[in-house]
């Protein structure tokens, strides 16, 4: 495991050394932004390159904080209402920033507020225009993101704030929420104003007419440390400071989400109109992405599900062997079999950052339980006349082992790999969400912008792939489960 | 020192387990080069006895001997491979054919190629096991032919002793009869020092010239047959070598 891990050092260490590193949030403004940012950095002669929707805001923030990254865009009102979680002046922002390490640019020239939307015409139907109006209706269903659900300046800011009285509150994701407004399953959500998403789906703005949502001025955050090495790249990069008016933000948006053009040609379109700049950009086919993903898949897979292999089968032997230490060893690989998977991911980016260290030691971990145990099953499953016979034999342990016992569990250990492996391909897609690449990322992005086409592009060669690896299995018995096994079921 | 023509001492072992007194305060010499029966009743400890003498278990108290040399955990190893053991069913490794279950441990001992295919084939012709049946699989031998692979196995290093139990209690009464003939044919050829466990007094009979009754853990007789029926040590001896139902009896028409 730990060569394993040293190999992937050295690879990322390849990867990404030398360029300016831009992360952006999983949403298509964030995305954006920063795309403009990585091309706008490039055109100066100095690599830059765009980690693609990272995640929500802890998990950019905690990037940044490590110098996984070294720029991404924020909104003025996050950073002071979550990442800070006290309210200042600007001045104390930016001082409460550059004591971590952080400087943060003059905002871009537009604000992006968090709101409450509606269906046009549910609002107009029921005759609610501002959020005070919602008190009235307290049938209605929200939806909102798990972000704002959790955020200070959130839900249960806004609820105690207006004195709402909902009953019912989903949480779910930004882009899922408005299928569910779409398809009446909620009928009040989250929005950010500048999104496409509001004429996509004909929705209304309701007023904040108590004035609660803060403002949320769009501005780069950025590493000192990026600012003192790279002074060339932060000069380009400022340009951008009042430069991109709400307007601008609103349809560069919607040609994303609606006509589906690439986020790096928007961006290119962009610095062409306001700075006359031309940036090279490569236009990625279908078959190109696809290598990559599968590549990229492949590899978090493959190193994780080594090493689960190389430590649970002497776990399994050793839970077999010393039963007390087995069961410890068993409730711990069970425990950390039940930890939500985005949690145990977002749990690792302060230690590993974010990119496929993390996503690969989270895969590992997840694999261990289905080897581990089947080892010990396979192990205790032997008849115990067997068992006593190899020692009466004479034979010595580790010989019985690997003479006998294990051969005798090669069916149930195999089996084990293979549900690890098959759940493995499965939760490497999960991977996208802290930039580990793999066929989730076209499932995000896709998601994002409600493009059926984009998520099947990751779906399909996701579901291929597991069954390959079954099917891989399923051939690898006939290698490894001696014959005399395969004639009699039981050992 | 230990009486030389003596393969096993057992002095003076008591074994629990899950808290039932599996044996308690048993005293027993085993002679050399002779086939010792041990019989009882279920549960009687019989199987225990031989499981402590091969030293797959340890005794709580008391003491084993083989040769003269007491069986500890330190060197129940190399002791083990001086003694050969078959079960009820064979214990063969279904992973393995006929042939590797039988040259296993000289493989792992490293011995010469030559020398384990002689001894291999010495030791079908032995126990009249078919050469082609050594590549079969345990799944595709019939119940006596895995009793002879066991066997061979267990002889294939050439132990001084030979420690069976009911090695033919899973077989049907055809096989299992012409395995008896056999098997005797064997422990007189080779001369090994057998101890054989069985519950069946016919067979004990027809093996032993030592035999053993056990019960409740405890030895109450050893000896041969007919001291068991003209001097019982106990009521029970007697009534135990009476269970037997002869051929008599059946045209008697009695079910008495």
């Amino acid at each position: 495991m730990l060569a394993g891990i040293g190999i992937i050092e050295t690879a990322l260490a390849e990867q990404t050394l030398p360029s300016v590193k831009v992360g952006s949030k999983k949403f298509t403004e964030n995305v954006i932004l920063s795309e403009i940012t990585t091309l706008l950095i490039n055109h100066g002669e100095i690599p830059a390159i765009h980690r693609k929707q990272l995640g929500s805001t802890r998990v950019l923030w905690s990037a940044l904080l490590n110098g996984n990254i070294d720029i991404y865009p924020e909104y003025t009102g996050t950073i002071i209402n979550e990442i800070l979680a006290e309210r200042g002046l600007a001045g104390e922002i930016e001082e409460a920033l550059s004591q971590r390490g952080i400087q943060m640019s003059k905002t871009l020239g537009f604000s992006n507020t968090y709101a409450i939307g509606m269906k046009a015409e549910t609002a107009r139907r029921l005759g609610i225009a501002r959020i005070s109006d919602l008190r009235n209706f307290p049938d209605l269903k929200f939806g909102f993101t798990h972000e704002f659900m959790n955020r200070k300046d959130g839900w249960s800011g806004l609820r105690k704030y207006y004195n709402l009285s909902q009953l019912e509150v989903l949480e779910l994701d930004h882009d899922i929420a408005y299928r569910g407004i779409e398809s009446d399953t909620i009928q009040v959500t989250d929005i950010y104003s500048t999104d496409a998403d509001i004429d996509y789906y004909s929705l209304v703005i309701l007023k904040d007419d108590l004035h609660y949502f803060p403002d949320y001025h769009a501005v780069l955050l950025y590493r000192t440390e990026f600012a003192n090495r790279w002074p060339n790249a932060l000069r380009a990069m400022l340009q951008l400071e009042g430069h991109i008016s709400e307007s601008e933000m609103i349809k560069m948006n919607a040609q994303a989400k609606i006509k589906k053009i690439p986020e790096n040609q928007i961006a290119s379109q962009f610095l062409a109109k306001e700075f006359g700049i031309h940036p090279k950009i490569h236009i990625e086919t279908i078959t190109d992405r696809l290598l990559l993903r599968t590549r990229e898949h492949l590899f978090l897979v493959a190193i994780s599900l080594t090493g689960a292999i190389i430590l649970s089968i002497p776990l399994g032997i050793l839970s077999f062997k010393r039963k007390k230490i087995g069961q410890i060893v068993l409730s711990i690989v069970g425990i950390i079999q039940t930890i939500p998977s985005l949690a145990l991911l977002v749990f690792m980016i302060p230690f590993l950052g974010v990119g496929s260290q993390p996503a690969i030691l989270a895969l590992f971990l997840y694999s261990l339980l289905p080897i581990v145990r089947n080892t010990y099953t396979g192990l205790s499953n032997i008849r115990p006349e067997i068992r006593e016979t190899a020692q009466a034999l004479g034979l010595p342990s580790l010989p019985r082992l690997w003479l006998v016992e294990l051969p005798l569990a090669s069916r149930s250990i195999l089996a084990g790999i293979k549900t690890s492996a098959v759940i493995n391909v499965g939760t490497a897609t999960l991977g996208a969400l802290i930039g580990a690449g793999g066929y989730g990322q076209p499932i995000l992005a896709g998601i994002r912008l409600d493009d059926m086409g984009l998520i099947l592009q990751g779906a399909i060669p996701a579901a291929l792939l597991a069954l390959l690896v079954q099917g891989f299995f399923d051939l690898a018995e006939r290698y490894f489960v001696p014959k005399g096994l395969r004639i009699s079921q039981n050992p | 020192m230990q009486i030389l023509n003596s393969v096993f001492e057992v002095k003076g072992i008591s074994k629990i387990y899950d808290s039932t007194q599996a044996l308690s305060c048993v005293d027993l010499s085993v002679p050399s080069e002779q086939t010792t029966v041990v019989i009882g009743p279920s549960g009687c400890g019989k199987s225990t006895l031989l499981r402590l003498m091969i030293g797959l278990a340890r005794p709580d108290t008391g003491k084993i001997y083989f040769e003269g040399t007491e069986i500890t955990p330190m060197n129940a190893l190399l002791l083990r491979r001086r003694m050969g053991y078959v079960t009820q069913t064979g214990g063969l490794f279904p992973h393995l054919t006929a042939r590797k279950n039988v040259i296993l441990m000289a493989n792992y001992l490293g011995w010469e190629k030559t020398l384990i295919e002689k001894r291999l084939l010495t030791l079908a012709e032995l126990t009249q096991f078919p050469k082609d049946g050594l590549q079969r699989f345990p799944a595709q031998l019939s119940g006596g032919q895995q009793q002879r692979v066991a066997l061979m196995r267990a002889l294939m290093l050439n132990p001084d002793a030979l420690l069976l139990d009911e090695p033919m209690g899973a077989l049907d009464p055809i096989t299992r009869y012409d395995l008896q003939n056999d098997l005797k044919g064997i422990f007189h050829k080779l001369r090994k020092s057998v101890v054989l466990v069985t519950h069946n007094i016919e067979e004990a009979k027809f093996f032993g010239n030592q035999m053993v009754l056990m019960q409740a853990g405890r030895i109450i007789q050893q000896g041969t047959i007919h001291e068991f029926i003209e001097t019982p040590a106990d009521p029970f001896v007697t009534r135990f070598i009476k269970t037997h139902r002869g051929p008599l009896e059946i045209q008697k028409g009695g079910d008495a």
